[in-house]
């Protein structure tokens, strides 16, 4: 009888540990496990190690206080202001400690951790301010074959990024763990699980295995059984970042960066949308469209 | 605003900007053209519509565009590019970026990433992303909408884009690193200068050598030489105009 990884949030957020290393998939503001980040953020885990391509589930879990060193090729919410509120103020008061990568230095570290290497060489990197960012650990190897002219390469020898747990949403998933995206691109999810040593998947529906092949092409199914350890069913768990079947909220995330500029405001974002759990985070967020909209009617 | 009297009307910076762009491109074959930025997407399909008809065009998510759009549009398509297989694009050495910039230097050294020091910065941009890949793999120019000597310093706050005084001439992985074009709303320029120093190509009719001086905190080798960079031709205007910027989003990058 194959294992049933159906979990809650809660069920999630027991197995985190202080000062672990996590990655989050998707990038930027698209498809990010939104749910379990807030769940992450509401927890009493702290000295967090996260490995993204960053958007506002960084910035959220430095809002939090969650996060001690962050590795990332960028952070960006996509869409105007593009840069992460709370990434920034976590940056400009040297609150966290960085190793900034080139953007194909993630792909490469997961890759690299995935197959068990203790690294990959690649190009990106060399004679760039990556190497001071990190400080002494990013080191360079040279390849034992020259090339025909008699030189040989010295690449950066990108580490393996290991993690102790990695976060995915996916729109379409099964009990245990064969998961599918519908929208254009993968992103790295497959990846991110790989890496890691326990594997949570987030997912907007939760089928039957049977439904599940049959509602997408095969070259669709991302993660299959041995990549996953939980899957929690989160209705639109992606918000405000977009995900298979709905777009990215622009508006919220707009409503998430003013709110972030004054003490107050961001008081008033917490307590409405932070300090409550998931099912009252979405109906909060259905009241709160609801108002704009009404705002909107009666501003014509 | 008018759309048909294309020759009647006088040429607009924007659209010496968008000529400039596309010549980025000249040459440049079969390979992934990557704009980051209105003016030069519209530069690099203005090319594909004239001269480079073999460029590889995308939605800038993750579709390739069998045909050539208007900025904003979408069309047929001809395959399929999410972004893990962009960098296997970049690794390939098949493309040509043309990013945008907080910093740049004499040398060709770019920063998008933050200002101020490494763990600790001032303002917080985007990060490196994919900069350091980009520069090392494959050819990269660069554009800037205003020209300004805050843009145009000595030294970067953060390399992210790779400069040529940066390169190990005895280290072939740096064999690839072409700092190709900087276009600005001031004029053209390259690193053909002494040591792979910045250099004017061509100045936009009506900018002085004065200003881009005024406007560059270094020297820039050939200014006070440099020629007006060409007039359009009456098919590039058409195309700009009718075709693939009928809104006038240039107008609203460069005025």
């Amino acid at each position: 009888m194959t294992t049933d990884k159906t979990s809650t949030l809660d069920d999630v957020v027991a197995e985190l540990r202080d000062g672990m290393t996590i990655g989050i998939g998707g990038w930027g503001s698209r498809r990010k496990p939104m749910a379990l980040v807030r769940a992450i953020a509401r927890s009493d885990v702290k000295d967090l190690t996260v490995v993204t391509y960053g958007g506002p589930d960084l910035g959220l879990l430095c809002a939090a206080g969650k996060v001690r060193r962050a590795y990332y090729g960028f952070v960006s919410l996509d869409s105007a202001p593009f840069y992460d509120p709370w990434f920034a103020k976590a940056r400009t008061t040297g609150a966290i400690e960085v190793r900034e990568m080139d953007e194909g230095m993630v792909k490469c570290g997961l890759e690299a951790a995935a197959a068990r290497l203790p690294f990959l060489p690649i190009r990106a990197g060399l004679g760039s301010d990556v190497l001071r960012f990190w400080e002494g650990e990013l080191k360079t190897v040279e390849s034992p074959y020259a090339d025909p002219d008699g030189r040989t390469q010295t690449l950066i020898a990108m580490p393996a990024l290991r993690l102790d747990a990695a976060f995915v949403h996916l729109d379409l998933a099964d009990s245990y763990g064969n998961a599918a995206y519908t929208g254009i691109d993968p992103y790295f999810d497959d990846l991110y699980c790989a890496a890691a040593d326990r594997r949570y998947l987030e997912t907007d529906q939760l089928v039957s295995t049977e439904v599940l092949v049959k509602s997408v092409p095969q070259q669709r199914l991302l993660l299959n059984r041995m990549n996953v350890d939980r899957v929690v069913h989160t209705l639109n768990g992606a918000h405000f970042t977009f995900a298979g079947d709905y777009g990215r909220d622009e508006s919220f995330q707009q409503f998430y960066v003013e709110s972030a500029k004054e003490p107050e405001t961001w008081e008033a974002f917490s307590e409405r949308f932070l300090r409550v759990d998931e099912a009252t985070y979405q109906r909060e967020v259905a009241a709160w469209q609801a108002e704009r909209a009404e705002t909107k009617e009666d501003g014509k | 605003m008018t759309t048909t009297e294309t020759t009647e009307t006088a040429v607009t910076r924007a659209e010496y900007c968008v000529i400039a762009c596309a010549e980025i491109f000249s040459g440049a074959g079969e390979i992934l053209a990557s704009p980051m930025a209105p003016t030069p997407l519209l530069g690099a399909r203005l090319a594909r519509l004239t001269t480079e008809p073999d460029l590889l065009i995308t939605d800038g998510e993750a579709l390739i565009f069998a045909d050539t759009p208007a900025i904003g549009r979408s069309g047929p398509i001809e395959g399929w590019l999410p972004f893990r297989k962009v960098f296997d694009v970049v690794a390939s050495g098949r493309r040509h970026v043309v990013m945008g910039a907080n910093q740049i230097d004499r040398f060709g050294n770019q920063n998008l990433s933050a200002f101020g020091p490494l763990q600790h910065p001032t303002r917080q941009m985007f990060g490196a992303r994919g900069a350091p890949g980009n520069t090392i793999n494959h050819p990269t120019s660069y554009w800037v909408a205003r020209h300004s000597a805050r843009v145009f310093v000595d030294t970067v706050d953060i390399v992210c884009g790779v400069g040529y005084d940066k390169a190990d001439p005895s280290n072939p992985a740096f064999d690839d690193l072409d700092i190709h074009r900087v276009v600005t709303n001031l004029g053209v320029f390259d690193f053909g200068g002494p040591d792979h120093t910045m250099r004017a190509l061509s100045l936009h009719p009506g900018v002085t050598a004065d200003e881009v001086a005024e406007n560059t905190s270094f020297e820039i080798a050939g200014l006070t030489d440099a020629p007006e960079t060409r007039r359009p031709t009456d098919e590039e205007l058409g195309l700009i105009r009718d075709v693939l910027d009928p809104k006038g989003v240039r107008n609203r990058e460069v005025r």
